[in-house]
């Protein structure tokens, strides 16, 4: 018999609201929807859709592939066809899907972009992903440059640079693409329900604080930040999600109720940590069984920050349109210089009271993982907490090595069980 | 004027210098001048230099470095460059500069200008973020006010006050240097049997550490006395390199490829002495004079977007068949992402062109070269047959 996941109501709502985007990208050739092909990290969703241009975001693309075991095909077919076995799995994972005939991972096929919407945020990456992209579609590419912030502080000049190119590149490349003129009391209108949803989603977030959290921050959180941070922020769909779930972490909260996993919930919450990374999409389920076996929550988590640094105050402005979109762009976690990101995790591992910290640290992407041994000294400097570092990938599951993972894990919530069991016993 | 043995071995001493010696020599005897290292692949060295300082190239250690403390910061599948230029901070062989450019070339030196900042905190450390937008009122604009901070911050190290007239001599100097470069480039390009390709190299990579004046004086001579070398011209296949443009291969590899049967007629080692491609404007503000020169060069590079409109792999293709070269040889790093994501984009450009091309990759300090030898050889030979046919 199939064993039962658990899941929560919210879940299950956005599992309907993702298989009705990818129906509608399914659809949207013989409807004569005009699609943007975008990325996660600084997108302009809101933007996209106030043209009525349908976002794809292929590293989504990616992950969903390699979490229905699809992505290990995909990454060897682009390693037939010449890409590097040294390079980022998404971007191979995303070719292969192409070069397989571009059939989506729910089953239907993608369609092909009208325009590549670079917005070039905090990885080099993009940037080549959209140029191999483009080579096969021969679509046009709008880039946007977000600069990096290096000291972590988004300034004006950068914020005015951004600005500048939304209004002579971006909105003209989509008025280009779409058709249609550019709207700024539709794009307003849309903000205003992004922030709506996002203080929803801070409201989550933060309830990790409460003892014990009625939220995983890292393997959960991914589900929290989903509509948010992909096709459906600046969406009536998005408002309503996020008040449902917010809704249902408070009534566990007010339950005394710890987090959903799969295996069910967590009731004896032994370690509370704070995660460096993404997850590996291609064992997802037994990487967070790992964690829920040794009773570790997590409660708050870099990668939920991709999207958007939200629970430090950010929100879309509806009265400050192009200008809070750059400062979005700006402001996403990975286009943040290494100081802020220790400065933050140490933040969160003091806020949240955190017992030690997990770097989760991924083949494929440097912009996240170059640098993290030294972070890692640095929290652990900062914070006096030993952190634990494991090595994964993305969406190859080549370099998903369960045993040494869990057996790496294991001797750090060893070790934080016999560090408490010292400091008892003191 | 020196002969050619004597330049060559001095110039191999200087890139061998892992403890910076004549940067050492040259503040000795400049006590007001600072040494700022910049990382590959672009950095404008003429705003250092006009600040009174020396622009120092730090592309990481070759084979000459054992690497223990660098490979404590970095995992296993990052490249190696960034854990030899950590080894040489760490081992405090680059205490003898006061700063250090991290131009945006790709995510690993984007970040390791962040373990700087986290590991060194005394001292300057700037990310040069180069514009992809190439529009003047957008692009320029932002990276104008980089490159006046810039100036500005440099000066304020020095004591020195901003000076319009003393950047335009900077400029000029540079200037000068390229075209001597490009010189070099075009001279080996015509007679490679008499230049070579690892002495060619390490003429050109002395210039990371050579004060401008004295390497433009090392070029001009090294290209004199080449050309007047009573050199026989062997059967080599001529070949274009590519890939190599931020950790640079060991010595032994370039004199592998030579020793398999190849004359490397162009390639693109070092793009910091090269670029921008054309004379900066010496009239004008030079500020604005090296924006512009920026936006406007058309080199191409895997860190530098391409527009609509350009197509990949079109530079590569002109510049081999401007070199004559027959064939294209991928030398690209381990874990390069900018030159591994961009490598099936320009073989595809080849293709369509019919140049042939291998490729390989390799590590600053990889040591076995057979079968590299016998990958170029093989390489070699069959140009040569198609050639033929």
């Amino acid at each position: 018999m199939k064993p039962t996941i658990a899941k929560e109501p919210s879940m299950l709502r956005q599992k309907d609201m993702v298989a009705g985007h990818y129906h509608k990208l399914g659809t949207a050739q013989e409807r004569g929807q005009k699609v943007a092909y975008t990325f996660v990290p600084g997108n302009l969703t809101e933007l996209m859709l106030s043209f009525d241009l349908l976002p794809v975001y292929p590293e989504i693309n990616a992950l969903q592939n390699a979490m229905r075991k699809l992505s290990g095909d995909y990454i060897a077919e682009a390693e037939r066809a010449g890409h590097s076995e040294d390079v980022c799995t998404y971007v191979k994972c995303d070719i292969g899907m192409m070069l397989k005939g571009n059939t989506g991972p729910t089953g239907e096929k993608m369609p092909p972009p009208d325009v590549l919407l670079l917005s070039y945020t905090g990885c080099f990456t993009f940037m080549k992903w959209f140029e191999l992209l483009r080579e096969k579609y021969r679509c046009p590419t709008a880039m946007l440059h977000v600069p990096y912030m290096p000291d972590g502080v988004i300034t004006k000049e950068s914020r005015d640079y951004v600005v500048k190119q939304l209004k002579d590149v971006i909105i003209p490349a989509l008025e280009k693409s779409s058709g249609k003129k550019y709207d700024e009391e539709r794009l307003r209108e849309m903000l205003k329900l992004s922030a709506k949803a996002e203080d929803d989603l801070v409201t989550v977030l933060e309830s990790a604080k409460h003892r014990p959290s009625p939220i995983d921050s890292y393997f959960g959180g991914v589900y929290y930040i989903g509509p948010l941070f992909t096709a459906f922020r600046g969406t009536q769909d998005a408002v309503d999600y996020y008040r449902e779930l917010r809704e249902e972490v408070e009534g566990r909260m007010a339950r005394g109720e710890g987090p959903i996993t799969p295996e069910g919930q967590v009731s004896d919450e032994r370690f509370r940590l704070v995660v460096e990374g993404p997850p590996n999409w291609t064992h997802f389920r037994e990487f967070w069984k790992m964690f829920h076996d040794e009773g570790a929550v997590v409660f708050a988590s870099t990668y939920t920050k991709v999207g958007g640094l939200y629970d430090r105050g950010f929100r879309h402005d509806p009265d400050r349109p192009l200008e809070s979109l750059a400062e979005y762009c700006l402001g996403c976690y990975t286009n943040l210089g290494l100081p802020r990101r220790v400065e933050l995790i140490s933040e969160y591992v003091r806020d949240y009271q955190a017992d030690g910290f997990v770097i989760n640290s991924v083949k494929s992407c440097d912009s996240f993982s170059s640098g993290q041994l030294v972070m890692l000294r640095e929290i652990e400097k900062r914070t006096g907490l030993a952190g634990a570092f494991i090595e994964t990938d993305l969406v190859d599951p080549r370099y998903f090595s369960p045993a040494n993972v869990r057996t790496r894990l294991e001797s750090y919530f060893q070790m934080l069980a016999q560090k408490r069991e010292g400091a008892l016993a003191r | 004027m020196q002969q050619l043995e004597p330049l060559i071995a001095r110039c191999r001493d200087l890139v061998e210098d892992l403890d910076l010696a004549n940067v050492k020599a040259w503040k000795a005897a400049h006590p007001r001048g600072i040494a700022i290292g910049y990382l590959p692949i672009y950095a404008p060295r003429e705003i250092v230099h006009a600040a009174g300082g020396l622009p120092v190239g730090v592309v990481g250690a070759g084979e000459e470095l054992e690497i223990v403390r660098g490979d404590a910061c970095f995992q296993s599948y990052i490249c190696h460059l960034p854990r030899s230029v950590i080894e040489l901070a760490l081992t405090g062989r680059l205490d003898v500069l006061e700063g250090m450019i991290f131009p945006s070339t790709c995510d690993v030196i984007r970040n390791l200008s962040g373990i700087w900042k986290l590991s060194f905190p005394g001292k300057w450390t700037h990310y040069l973020d180069l514009p992809q937008n190439f529009e003047p009122e957008m692009g320029g604009v932002f990276y104008r006010r980089i490159l006046h901070e810039m100036y500005a911050e440099l000066c304020a190290m020095t004591g020195l006050a901003p000076d319009t007239e003393c950047l335009r001599a900077s400029v000029r100097l540079f200037n000068e240097n390229r075209r001597l470069v490009g010189d070099l480039y075009a001279a080996r390009a015509a007679e490679p049997w008499k230049f070579g390709a690892k002495d060619s190299y390490l003429v050109l990579r002395a210039g990371l550490v050579l004060p401008v004046e004295e390497h433009t004086t090392v070029l001009r001579e090294y290209i004199q006395l080449c050309k007047a070398r009573d050199v026989r011209p062997l059967d080599n296949a001529r070949i274009a390199l590519r890939g190599a443009f931020c950790e640079q291969p060991p010595l032994a590899l370039i004199q592998t490829l030579e020793r398999a049967g190849c004359y490397v007629v162009e390639d693109d080692f070092l793009p910091m002495l090269r670029w921008p491609s054309a004379d900066v404007s010496e009239q004008g503000d030079p500020l604005d004079a090296l924006v512009t020169s920026w936006l406007a060069t058309p080199c191409e590079a895997a860190s530098r977007f391409v527009k609509d409109g350009s197509e990949k792999g079109c530079t590569l293709v002109d510049s081999t068949r401007e070199a004559k070269a027959e064939g294209v040889i991928f030398a690209t790093p381990s874990f390069c992402d900018p030159a591994l994501l961009d490598r099936p984009m320009l073989q595809a450009a080849l293709q369509r062109s019919g140049i042939a091309f291998t490729s390989f990759k390799y590590a600053e300090n990889t040591g076995q070269m057979q079968p590299i030898r016998e990958q170029a050889g093989t390489f070699a030979d069959s140009i040569k047959l198609w050639g033929e046919a």
